[in-house]
C-alpha cells in the first residue's frame, strides 16, 4: 500500500497519528521521511510534532531499516539469562553492531526492552515474532532462515 | 487632485521636530509585575466562583484565592520560590522541578508552580530536603550544560546562571558532560546551540501556541531529548518565520540572534564608507532596559548622540519611511476601494508576518499591501534619494538598520530588496546588539547630551512613532485616510479602540460616506484566525493590520531580554506618550515627506514609488526542505 | 503443580475457555456479571466495588471503587471514558498478556461494567506494542462481542503502544492515546476529573478489570474476605530468573514471597542458593532472604520499602552480581525516561553512568554517596512514578547487598 492509502485509513480516527505510524511501520518497518508531511497534512498537526511523536517511541524509526528487523531484549531477566552472548553471536554473524543495518539491507539489529517472554529468556524478536530460550549456538541457524 | 496635493498642498512647512523628554512611570520590579498580573487575573476569576483559603508558608499565614498555586500564594508574602521552566505568559509545565517545596502530609515534594493551595495547607520552602532537591536538580542541569558562561550571549542575563548564583553553587558533584550537538548557525536571523538547551519547552510553546508556526518539537526522549525542528533541520530550512519569540522564551542561551555588530564596526572603521543608520520606533521604547532603565525611560536624543559617538555619519529614523508607508499604503487602500481591488488589504510592515503568510497561506498573498516595510523603503531611498540630494556616491553608502526584530535580518537579505541597485539595507542590528555596541563604545548613555536626528530622513511624526505598537499602523493610516478623504480635520486623532493588547481588535470608522471596517491582529496565531475567516469568505474587513510579534514591534524578537507581556504593555505606554508629546502627529503633515514627493518621487504609487517602494511576495511551502518531485 | 494455596479469580477461566469463542465464554457464565450490573443502579455498582476493597493491580494500589466514585459523581460531562492500562512494560511481567490472550472477554466484561458504573460509553485498551498477539485477540473478541450485541452502547477500541515504558503511567498513556508523545502530565487535575481529551476518565490495569466480573457475581463481601484485609483478593505473579518453575501463579494476597518462590516456584535452579529477588519489575526493590517471609500484600511490601507493583518475581541465585544486574536496570531507565522532568531525564542518565563506573571499578565512596543523594532526590522530586521509582533497585541493593558494591570501590 502507498503511504497515502495507509494514512487515509486513519484520517478520521481520534488521536489517529500513532495508529497511522503503526500502520506505516507494519508495512515498511520504518517511517519514511516522506511520510512526515503527509501525516502532518492528514491529521492537521504541524510536521515538527509528527517528528517529535515518531521519535519518542522506540518502535518507530524515521528513516530506513533493513528488510528484517531483529530486536534483542536486554532487560534484566534476559540479561541474566545470557542476552549479551546472544547479541554478540548475532553481531558477529551479521557483521554489524546494534543500531546498524547490514550493507545488503537485509537485517537491522536493535536493542529493545522487555517483550514479555521473561519465562523463556533470553528472547529476541525477528519481525515482531519472538524467539525464546536462545543460545549463541542457535543463532546461525535461526538467522539463515531470513537470508 | 491627487491625494498628494490634498495632503501637502495647503500645509505649513515645519522645520523642526522636537525631541522631548517625557516623564516616565516609576520603575517597578519586573518580576513582581509579571507575577502579580497573572495572579490578579486568576484572583479575579476565582473571586465570584470560589472563596479564599488560608494556608501557612514558612510559618506565615497567607490568604490566597482557591485555585492559586503555591508559587502565587508565596509571592503574596514576599517569598520568591525559584523557577526555571515557569514563564509568566505561558502554561504550567512542572518539568524542571526547581520549584519543589515541602507540603505537610505529602510523601513527595510538590512543584510550587503546579500545586494548587488548599485550606490549612502547610508549606515549607527551605527545609533540608527542599534545599537538597533544588541543588541536585540545578547541578544535574549544569553538569549537562556548557561551562562557558563567560562566552555566552546570555552572560549575566540567564535564568539558569542566576539560579546557580542564588543557590551558591560553587562546584558540581556530577561530571560535566558535553552533549556534542551541532550548532545551527545557518539562518540569517536566529541561531541555536542545542547543547545549552535545558528542555524547558518554553520555545516550543510560544512557537506553537502564540505564533502557530510550530517549528520546534521535543524529539527523541530521555536524556537524548532535543528540542529542534523536524529531522533536526536548520531553522533556515523549515517554515520558521524568524520572529525570534523563541529567544524571549528561552531561559538560557540556547536560542539567540545572529550577532552582526562586527560588520558595523568594520564599516565604521572603513574610511571609504559613508555609514548611515535608521532606527525603528520600538527600539527606543525598550533599549533603556539594557541599561537598567524602565521601558521608554531612555531619551531618543541620547540614543542619537550615542550613535554619532559610535561613528555613524548620518543618524536617520525609520519613522521617516513609516510616514512614507502611510502615504503609499493609504493610497493603495483607497485605490483598491475605488477600483475593486483585493480586499481586505493587509499590512506588510512585519517581515515575520510576511514569511508566515508566504509559508502557510500562499493563496492569500494578493491581500498583502505591495508596500515594502518602512525599513526597506528607507533602504531603497537611502541609496537613491539621499545620495542624489547629498551628492554622495551611492556605492560608498553602508546602510545600517536598528530594529526590535530578528526577522528584519532575514528581510534585508531577500533578493528582491535591492531596488537601489545595491542591497538596500546592508545590515540589521537588533536592540540587544545596539546595546552591546553602546556598551563596548563605553558610552554613558544615561548622561550623554541629547542630539537631534539628521535631516531629511530623520524627520517624522507621532503617527510614525506608534508603528511600534499593535494597532499603530492602523491608527496612523486612519488619521491620514480620514483627513484625506473627508478633507476635514479630525477632532480627536486618538483612535483608542485600535490600541491595546487584545489579540484581535475590530473597529468600524466612518470615513465620509464609507464605513471602513478594520481589524488588527498581533501574533501570527491571531493573524491565522483572520486568514481562516478570509479563506472561508467570512471577513468583510477593508483593512487589516498584522504584526507578527505580541504587542507589535515593541515586543519583537530583537528586544531586550526579558520581554514579557507586562513589559510589552509598559513599552506600548511609552510609545503612545511619545506620540502625544510630538507637535505633528499625522503622516501626511510630515514636511520631509512632502519634499520627498516634490523633489524625487513625484506622487504616491507613481512610477518611482513603484520601483523603489513596492514589492512582490513568494508562495512558499510548509515543508520547504522537501525536494519537489 | 501441587501448590495448594493457588486460588484463581482473574485466571478462573484461563485455559478452560476458548479465547476466540464468545459462545464458550458465555456458556461458562461469562457476561452474566455484566447483565447483573446493568440491572443495578450505576452508583450501586460503584458501591459494590468500593465495598469489595479491591485496590489497583497496577502500580499504586489505589482503591478502585473510590477512583470510580470520583468519576461517577460527575454529572455534567458530555463524555466519560473507561481506559484499560495494558501497557505491561515491567520486565519480568506477563500477567496481563495471560488475561488478554487467554480470557479477553473477561477484561472486556470488566470494562463494560465499569462503563455502566461511571456512565461512560466509550473505552480504550492501551496495549503495549510488544504484544501484537494480545492486540489481535482483543480486537477479535471486541468485534465479536459487539456483533452479538453483548456490549450494548458501550464502544471499545484497542490502541497500541509503541515501545515506551513510560506509557504505563496513566497520564502518559492518555497522552499517547491522544496521539502525542507519552509525557506524563502534572497532577492535579487527575484523570478522574480531566483525563482523555480533557474528559473524566478512569484508568485501571488489566488485572483490576478482570477481577470485576467475579466481584459483581459473588458480591463484595466474598471478595473482601479473600487474602489480606487491606489488599484483598488474589494476585497473579509471574516468575522469572533463576527459579525452577518459571511460570505464573495466582494466589490470595496473604501468602509470602518465600511460599511463592520455594513452594510454588520450586526453589533455585541447579540446587544453587537463593541470593535476591526483585518484586514488581524493574522499578521494584531487590531484597535478600531475610525478608522473604513478608506477606505480598501492598502495605506489607510498602513497609519494607517495596512495591508490589505488577507481581513480577525475578529471582537471582548466589552467583549473581548485584552491580551487574542493577547496571542493566539503570540502562533500562535511561532508555525509558521520557525526558520531561529534570530529575528523571538527567538522573537516570547519571545513575546508569554511575553504575558503569562502579562496574568498571572506577568509582569511589564519594561517587556512591552522590548516587545515593541523587536517588533520594529522584524519589521525592521526579514528576511521575518512573523517575521516583527508577533508583529503587540501586537503593535496595546498596542497602541489602552492600558487599557487592564495596568490593568494586
Amino acid at each position: 500500500m502507498t503511504l497515502d492509502a495507509i494514512i487515509s485509513q486513519y484520517r478520521d480516527v481520534e488521536g489517529g497519528l500513532i495508529e497511522a505510524l503503526h500502520a506505516i511501520d507494519n508495512e515498511y518497518r520504518c517511517i519514511p521521511e516522506s511520510a512526515l508531511s503527509k501525516l502532518a497534512e492528514a491529521f492537521d498537526v504541524p510536521v515538527a510534532k509528527v517528528y517529535g511523536v515518531a521519535t519518542f517511541y522506540a518502535k518507530f524509526k524515521v528513516g530506513e531499516r533493513g528488510s528484517n528487523l531483529i530486536r534483542v531484549c536486554e532487560s534484566a531477566p534476559c540479561h541474566n539469562a545470557g542476552a549479551a552472548l546472544v547479541l554478540a553471536a548475532i553481531e558477529s554473524n551479521l557483521g554489524i553492531k546494534a543500531g546498524e543495518t547490514t550493507a545488503d539491507g537485509r537485517f537491522t539489529l536493535e536493542l529493545t526492552e522487555c517483550v514479555g517472554c521473561c519465562n523463556e529468556s533470553p528472547t529476541i524478536t525477528i519481525n515482531e515474532v519472538p524467539y525464546t530460550k536462545l543460545t549463541p549456538e542457535k543463532v546461525p541457524e535461526l538467522l539463515s532462515k531470513f537470508r | 487632485m491627487s491625494i498628494f496635493e490634498m495632503l501637502f498642498g495647503k500645509k505649513e512647512k515645519t522645520n523642526e521636530i522636537n525631541v522631548q523628554v517625557h516623564e516616565k512611570p516609576v520603575k517597578e520590579e519586573v518580576a513582581t509585575t509579571q507575577e502579580t498580573s497573572r495572579f490578579e487575573k486568576k484572583a479575579k476569576r476565582s473571586e465570584h466562583k470560589m472563596g479564599m483559603v488560608t494556608l501557612t508558608i514558612d510559618g506565615r499565614k497567607v490568604k490566597a484565592p482557591e485555585g492559586a498555586t503555591i508559587l502565587e500564594a508565596a509571592k503574596i508574602v514576599g517569598i520568591n520560590i525559584p523557577t526555571l521552566c515557569y514563564h509568566p505568559d505561558q502554561s504550567i509545565k512542572a518539568a524542571c522541578r526547581v520549584c519543589v517545596v515541602e507540603v505537610e502530609g505529602a510523601r513527595l515534594l510538590q512543584a510550587a508552580c503546579s500545586q494548587p493551595v488548599f485550606d490549612g495547607m502547610v508549606v515549607k520552602t527551605t527545609t533540608p530536603a527542599v534545599r537538597e532537591a533544588r541543588r541536585v536538580v540545578l547541578e544535574l542541569i549544569l553538569a549537562h550544560h556548557p561551562q562557558d558562561c563567560l562566552n555566552c550571549i546570555r552572560n549575566q542575563n540567564c535564568e539558569l546562571q542566576r539560579l546557580a548564583e542564588e543557590y551558591n553553587i560553587r562546584s558540581n558533584r556530577f561530571e560535566i558532560v558535553n552533549k556534542g550537538l551541532p550548532i545551527d548557525d545557518f539562518s540569517p536571523a536566529i541561531h541555536r546551540d542545542p547543547n545549552k538547551c535545558i528542555v524547558c519547552g518554553r520555545c516550543i510553546e510560544v512557537c506553537e501556541q502564540v505564533q502557530t508556526a510550530t517549528v520546534y518539537s521535543k524529539n527523541q526522549r530521555g536524556y537524548k531529548t532535543v528540542v529542534a525542528p523536524v529531522m533536526n533541520k536548520s531553522l533556515n530550512e523549515v517554515a520558521c518565520i524568524a520572529c525570534g519569540q523563541c529567544i524571549h522564551a528561552c531561559p538560557v542561551g540556547a536560542i539567540f540572534e545572529k550577532d552582526d555588530t562586527e560588520n558595523v564596526w568594520s564599516a565604521i572603521a572603513d574610511p571609504n564608507k559613508h555609514v548611515v543608520c535608521q532606527m525603528a520606533p520600538a527600539v527606543r521604547a525598550g533599549l533603556g532596559e539594557e541599561f537598567g532603565m524602565a521601558p521608554g525611560e531612555l531619551d531618543m536624543g541620547k540614543i542619537v548622540a550615542a550613535l554619532r559617538q559610535i561613528g555613524f555619519d548620518k543618524v536617520f529614523h525609520t519613522n521617516f519611511s513609516a510616514d512614507l508607508t502611510i502615504m503609499e499604503e493609504g493610497n493603495e487602500l483607497l485605490q483598491r476601494l475605488q477600483n475593486g481591488g483585493t480586499l481586505p488589504m493587509i499590512t506588510s510592515c512585519s517581515p515575520g508576518w510576511i514569511k508566515f503568510i508566504e509559508h502557510f497561506y500562499p493563496d492569500l498573498l494578493d491581500h498583502l499591501s505591495t508596500c515594502k516595510s518602512p525599513q526597506q523603503m528607507f533602504g531603497a531611498l537611502v541609496k537613491t534619494y539621499y545620495p542624489e540630494k547629498a551628492g554622495i556616491e551611492p556605492a560608498s553608502i553602508y546602510s545600517v538598520s536598528f530594529m526590535p526584530c530578528t526577522a528584519k535580518k532575514y528581510e534585508c537579505q531577500r533578493p528582491e530588496m535591492a531596488d537601489s541597485g545595491y542591497q538596500d539595507v546592508d545590515v540589521v542590528i537588533t536592540s540587544r546588539e545596539l546595546a552591546r555596541m553602546i556598551k563596548e563604545a563605553g558610552i554613558d548613555v544615561a548622561n550623554i547630551e541629547p542630539e537631534e536626528f539628521d535631516a531629511p530622513m530623520g524627520l517624522y511624526t507621532g503617527a510614525a512613532v506608534i508603528f511600534g505598537a499593535t494597532g499603530g499602523v492602523m491608527e496612523a493610516a486612519l488619521r491620514t485616510v480620514y483627513e484625506v478623504v473627508t478633507g476635514e480635520t479630525l477632532q480627536d486623532i486618538n483612535f483608542t479602540m485600535v490600541r491595546g493588547m487584545e489579540g484581535i481588535k475590530e473597529a468600524t470608522v466612518k470615513v465620509g460616506d464609507l464605513d471602513v471596517k478594520v481589524a488588527i491582529a498581533h501574533t501570527t496565531g491571531n493573524a491565522r484566525k483572520l486568514l481562516d475567516k478570509i479563506r472561508a469568505g467570512e471577513a468583510d474587513y477593508h483593512f487589516i493590520e498584522v504584526m507578527a510579534c505580541p504587542g507589535g514591534c515593541i515586543g519583537g524578537g530583537g528586544q531586550p531580554i526579558p520581554t514579557t507581556n507586562a513589559i510589552r504593555e509598559a513599552r506600548i505606554a511609552a510609545i503612545y506618550e511619545e506620540d502625544a508629546s510630538l507637535p505633528i502627529r499625522k503622516s501626511h503633515e510630515n514636511p520631509a515627506i512632502k519634499e520627498l514627493y516634490d523633489t524625487f518621487l513625484e506622487k504616491p504609487l507613481g512610477h518611482k514609488s513603484h520601483h523603489l517602494l513596492h514589492t512582490h511576495y513568494t508562495a512558499r511551502s510548509k515543508y520547504p526542505y522537501e525536494k519537489k518531485d | 503443580m501441587g501448590f495448594n494455596k493457588e486460588k484463581r479469580i482473574v485466571l478462573r477461566h484461563y485455559g478452560l475457555v476458548n479465547p476466540t469463542s464468545t459462545e464458550d465464554y458465555v456458556n461458562k457464565g461469562g457476561y452474566d456479571a455484566l447483565k447483573k450490573a446493568k440491572a443495578m443502579q450505576p452508583m450501586d455498582v460503584v458501591e459494590e466495588v468500593k465495598k469489595s476493597n479491591i485496590r489497583g493491580r497496577g502500580g499504586a494500589g489505589f482503591p478502585t471503587g473510590l477512583k470510580w466514585s470520583f468519576t461517577a459523581k460527575i454529572t455534567d460531562a458530555d463524555q466519560k471514558y473507561v481506559v484499560c492500562n495494558a501497557d505491561e512494560g515491567e520486565p519480568g511481567t506477563y500477567k496481563d498478556r495471560l488475561v488478554m490472550e487467554g480470557v479477553p472477554h473477561q477484561l472486556i466484561e470488566g470494562m463494560a461494567i465499569a462503563g455502566h458504573a461511571i456512565g461512560a460509553t466509550k473505552g480504550y485498551i492501551y496495549c503495549r506494542g510488544e504484544y501484537p498477539n494480545s492486540q489481535k485477540a482483543l480486537r477479535q473478541a471486541i468485534a465479536d462481542a459487539k456483533a452479538k450485541g453483548i456490549l450494548g452502547d458501550f464502544d471499545l477500541e484497542v490502541r497500541s503502544g509503541a515501545f515506551a515504558y513510560v506509557c504505563g503511567e496513566e497520564t502518559a498513556l492518555i497522552e499517547s492515546i491522544e496521539g502525542h508523545r507519552g509525557e506524563p502530565r502534572y497532577k492535579p487535575p487527575y484523570p478522574g476529573v480531566a483525563g482523555l481529551w480533557g474528559k473524566p476518565t478512569i484508568v485501571n490495569n488489566v488485572e483490576t478489570y478482570a477481577n470485576i466480573p467475579a466481584i459483581i457475581e459473588n458480591g463484595a463481601d466474598w471478595f473482601a474476605g479473600i487474602g489480606a484485609g487491606n489488599y484483598p483478593g488474589t494476585k497473579v505473579f509471574t516468575l522469572s530468573g533463576d527459579v525452577v518453575n518459571k511460570t505464573f501463579v495466582e494466589v490470595p494476597t496473604d501468602v509470602t514471597l518465600r511460599e511463592i518462590i520455594f513452594d510454588f516456584g520450586g526453589g533455585i535452579v541447579d540446587g544453587k542458593r537463593f541470593k535476591a529477588v526483585q518484586v514488581g519489575g524493574n522499578s521494584g526493590g531487590i531484597i535478600p532472604e531475610e525478608l522473604l517471609d513478608t506477606p505480598i500484600d501492598f502495605d506489607a511490601m510498602s513497609n519494607i520499602g517495596m512495591t508490589l507493583g505488577t507481581g513480577a518475581v525475578f529471582v537471582m541465585d548466589e552467583t549473581r552480581d548485584m552491580v551487574d544486574v542493577v547496571k542493566c536496570m539503570m540502562k533500562f531507565f535511561e532508555h525509558e525516561s521520557c525526558g520531561k522532568c529534570t530529575p528523571c531525564r538527567e538522573g537516570t542518565f547519571r545513575l546508569f553512568k554511575g553504575m558503569c563506573k562502579i562496574a568498571n571499578g572506577e568509582a569511589n565512596a564519594n561517587d556512591l554517596a552522590t548516587m545515593e543523594t541523587l536517588a533520594r532526590v529522584m524519589n521525592k522530586t521526579a514528576l511521575c512514578g518512573l523517575g521516583q521509582a527508577a533508583p529503587t533497585p540501586f537503593q535496595t541493593t546498596v542497602r541489602y547487598f552492600a558487599a557487592d558494591y564495596q568490593k568494586r570501590l
